[in-house]
């Protein structure tokens, strides 16, 4: 957040600066070649560059911090409606002096989106039909309502009618002073209502139930932060259009969602993801004022959210699915170990190594099949292999690890059929799985509990802490409920 | 205010339309009329199934799948249009699916995110290539239903003249969808009111959804031109919760679409006559002014119904009951 707010200040310093005499309309400098063009953007020195990029400065603070409130409380396409609904108000809105006042356009849309919402909530509440329904209904009612103003004012014979139509798709190019003035109110204002209300609203988002029976009025937090979205979706307008405003609203909040768990650095992430596909909507309107906006600023934040989707620390699909993989791997291995294990004891523990052929045989695997997991093991470090490839023996640390995984699968045989009273044919397959996730302060207290047992309920022995050590405490020093602080 | 909205005149309204340009003008009612059906039909079950949002997504998203279709097999045929829309209808589907699945993002967020983004990226290639596939974004947002009577030549048939193609196609589309409707009519039944039944019935329910979302895309391409990608969210909807308001009945309700349709589109027609504006929009005005007649009148769920039952319950008259044991 206090990078923000720097950055922020930064633009209102470029802002305040005079003006230079010859800065051109964005529309004048067409010709000039890409690189110019950027440089000159970069630069600020043109009025028009200087406010459509505060505007999407102010655009992405005011949508990130609302949008995060209704990512989480699930209200997306709520979102999406009002949105949609305010068309018809910035039809009536413009009607009222026919130009693009933006205080009558403000006032206008604001209360057709209010009307909208509260269309929604009236119609779900006297009626069943239920909310998707409503909101689809009224999403495309009033908005077809607004299409029809907009066909009758563009078919009138009078008036500057110019403009109107960057209001569907978006034009950043066309923020002017009065619209940053009126962005900055909303901006602030939003920002002061988050930061008073913040432990309303959150209690209020992630637990309405408490929210109620603690005195909240959950009712007025819920209408309070309906009113300030619709104001977020009034101003950003102007440069994203109605149509995709609802986008700017949900897919930074979403972006932000996948990379954080605290709420407040989610509506930080959210903020700057909104301004950043703000700043790039901006550009790309400068470069080419003939397209529209609003799409290219929507595709931004969606770049943004692939990213996250892909890489987020916690959430990513990339490493969620990398971390998978080295799991199983790891799994693999140790299973290796197991098998070298069991062949060792069914030789009595006697000479050294394994024959592959009876670990493939053990395994019901083909040599080949073996050999391939074995080398996977011995590049662990876990074991070595002959050098005509007839022989796995396991290192010290892979036969303690094998060891330890052995005993882990036995004690928690013995636990399932002493404790649970599973029978003793039952607990093999959750002891497969269990033993590669047993921690050792896990292992100890079953130990404990066990009372020290060594024999599996199969008959087999299970490998003691001595044996896996190599360090050899003896068994009688250690009573129940002492424990041992560390190897 | 005064020059805004035209003084009403019932000559010029309903019947200068209807005697100077017959030819004309009955086939943009047609069109809306086979499209509101056509829509209405498929929605009755989207309402059903809670999925009304999906069909807004889906009818956002086909537009980059027409686009792409356009510019790849350079031509307007009807067979690259459904397939690009159909495309991108299962992409929308398996997206919002995927991003559910593999992060926890809920499904509300999953569908404004793929929709918009899929939206975005139709919006920027019609406005790149808008001379090369002769679309463009009036047309995105709200059709040119007024331009179906100017497609020359008029489709024929065994030497009897049809109509203008979207016209035609779109009465097939409508067609199909009646008679989708009948033959499957018991299997969108059970798996729309209980999945778990369906199984044991032998009915995929997966099935009959892919179906319905695929059979959603061919059905809103084929009006898309005409009344615009937002719309037809609105005709998706408006007849379905309509009908709830009146009847409980699904029989009723799928019936009363055509009814609806034809209201709407002559409604709509004439709005669009008097005020001067666009005519796709309209006709969804006048289908939301159905919508506000059945909630308010309507006998099953209209507010008048409800306040009398209520009132009924609440105090029993004595008088009325004595009436009714009487007769």
């Amino acid at each position: 957040m206090p990078v923000l707010r720097s950055a922020l200040l930064l633009l209102l310093t470029f802002a305040l600066l005079p003006t230079s005499a010859q800065a051109a309309r964005v529309g004048d400098v067409l010709e000039t070649s890409v690189l110019d063009q950027a440089i000159r953007f970069f630069t600020f020195r043109d009025p028009s560059v200087r406010y459509a990029l505060i505007g999407a400065v102010l655009i992405g603070v005011s949508t990130g911090l609302l949008g995060s409130f209704i990512v989480v409380r699930r209200m997306a396409m709520a979102g999406d409606a009002l949105s949609h609904a305010v068309l018809p108000g910035v039809a009536l809105g413009f009607l009222w002096n026919m130009s693009k006042d933006p205080v009558a356009i403000f006032v206008g849309a604001t209360l057709a989106g209010l009307l909208g919402t509260a269309f929604v909530s009236w119609i779900t509440s006297t009626t069943r039909i239920k909310e998707d329904a409503a909101l689809g209904m009224v999403l495309a009612g009033f908005f077809s309502v607004g299409l029809c103003l907009m066909s009758m004012i563009q078919g009138l014979p009078t008036g500057n009618k110019s403009g109107i139509n960057s209001f569907i798709f978006g034009q950043a190019a066309a923020i002017g002073p009065a619209d940053l003035k009126l962005m900055g109110i909303v901006t602030v204002g939003a920002l002061l209502g988050v930061t008073l209300f913040y432990r309303q609203l959150l209690v209020s988002s992630f637990d309405p139930g408490f929210a109620r029976a603690s005195g909240l009025p959950v009712r007025w937090v819920h209408h309070g932060l309906m009113l300030f979205l619709a104001f977020a979706v009034v101003i950003a307008l102007q440069a994203v259009g109605v149509v995709l405003v609802s986008a700017l609203l949900i897919i930074p909040a979403a972006t932000a969602y996948l990379l954080t768990d605290r709420m407040h650095r989610m509506l930080a992430i959210a903020v700057a993801a909104g301004v950043i596909a703000g700043m790039v909507g901006s550009f790309v309107s400068f470069l080419a004022p003939a397209l529209p906006t609003g799409p290219f600023i929507v595709l931004a934040s969606a770049g943004l959210f692939t990213a996250a989707f892909l890489f987020s620390p916690r959430q990513g699909l990339l490493l969620r699915w990398w971390h998978q993989r080295s799991r199983n791997a790891r799994v693999a291995c140790e299973n290796s170990l197991k098998a070298i294990y069991h062949v060792a004891e069914s030789h009595g523990f006697k000479g050294e190594g394994a024959l592959l052929r009876e670990l493939a045989e053990r395994r019901r695997s083909t040599l080949e099949e073996e050999l391939a997991r074995i080398r996977s093991l011995v590049a662990t470090g876990w074991a070595t292999l002959s050098d005509d490839g007839a022989v796995v023996y396991p290192t010290p640390a892979g036969w303690q690890r094998a060891s330890e995984i052995v005993r882990n699968h036995r004690l928690w045989e013995l636990y399932l059929t002493n404790a649970a009273q599973i029978s003793p044919d039952h607990v093999h397959e959750d002891a497969e799985k269990i033993e590669h996730v047993l921690g050792e302060e896990i292992v100890r207290e079953l130990e404990r509990r066990l009372q020290f047992a060594t024999v599996d309920p199969h008959g087999r022995s299970i490998p003691a802490l001595g044996d896996i050590r190599g360090t050899a405490p003896s068994r009688a020093e250690s009573t129940p409920g002492f424990r041992r602080s560390g190897p | 205010m005064n020059e805004l909205v035209p003084a009403f005149d019932f000559q010029r309204v309903f019947i200068t339309p209807w005697s100077s340009d017959f030819q004309g003008n009955i086939w943009v009612v047609l069109m809306g009329f086979f499209a509101i059906t056509a829509c209405g039909l498929v929605g009755q079950y989207l309402v059903l199934r809670r999925m009304a949002l999906v069909g807004d997504a889906i009818s956002h998203s086909v537009l980059p799948g027409i686009v792409v279709a356009f510019l790849l097999l350079k031509s307007r045929s009807s067979g690259a249009m459904f397939l690009g829309a159909l495309f991108a209808a299962v992409l929308t589907t398996v997206l919002i699916e995927f991003i559910q699945k593999k992060s926890r993002v809920k499904q509300d967020a999953a569908i404004g995110i793929v929709f918009t983004s899929l939206f975005a990226v139709g919006v920027i290639m019609v406005s790149l290539f808008t001379s090369q596939i002769d679309l463009d974004l009036d047309c995105v947002l709200h059709g040119e239903i007024i331009n179906v009577p100017l497609e020359l030549p008029f489709v024929q048939m065994g030497g009897i003249v049809l109509g203008p193609a979207s016209v035609v196609r779109m009465a097939v589309v409508s067609v199909i969808t009646a008679g989708l409707v009948l033959v499957f009519y018991r299997q969108l039944l059970v798996s729309s009111f209980d999945p778990g039944l369906a199984g044991s019935l032998g009915v995929n329910a997966s099935v009959v959804h892919y179906a319905l979302m695929g059979w959603l895309s061919v059905v809103v391409v084929s009006c898309f031109d005409s009344v615009g990608a937002i719309l037809v969210v609105a005709m998706l909807i408006l007849p379905a919760t309509t009908a709830s308001m009146v009847t409980d009945r699904l029989p009723w309700a799928l019936s009363s679409v055509p009814l609806q349709a034809l209201l709407s589109a002559f409604g709509g027609f004439h709005l669009a006559t008097w005020l001067n504006c666009a005519i796709a929009p309209a006709m969804v005005v006048a289908a939301c002014g159905l919508f506000a007649l059945a909630w308010v009148f309507g006998p099953v769920d209209g507010q008048l119904a409800k306040r009398r039952r209520r009132r009924a319950n609440a105090a029993p008259d004595p008088m009325l009951s004595g009436v009714a044991g009487n007769s």
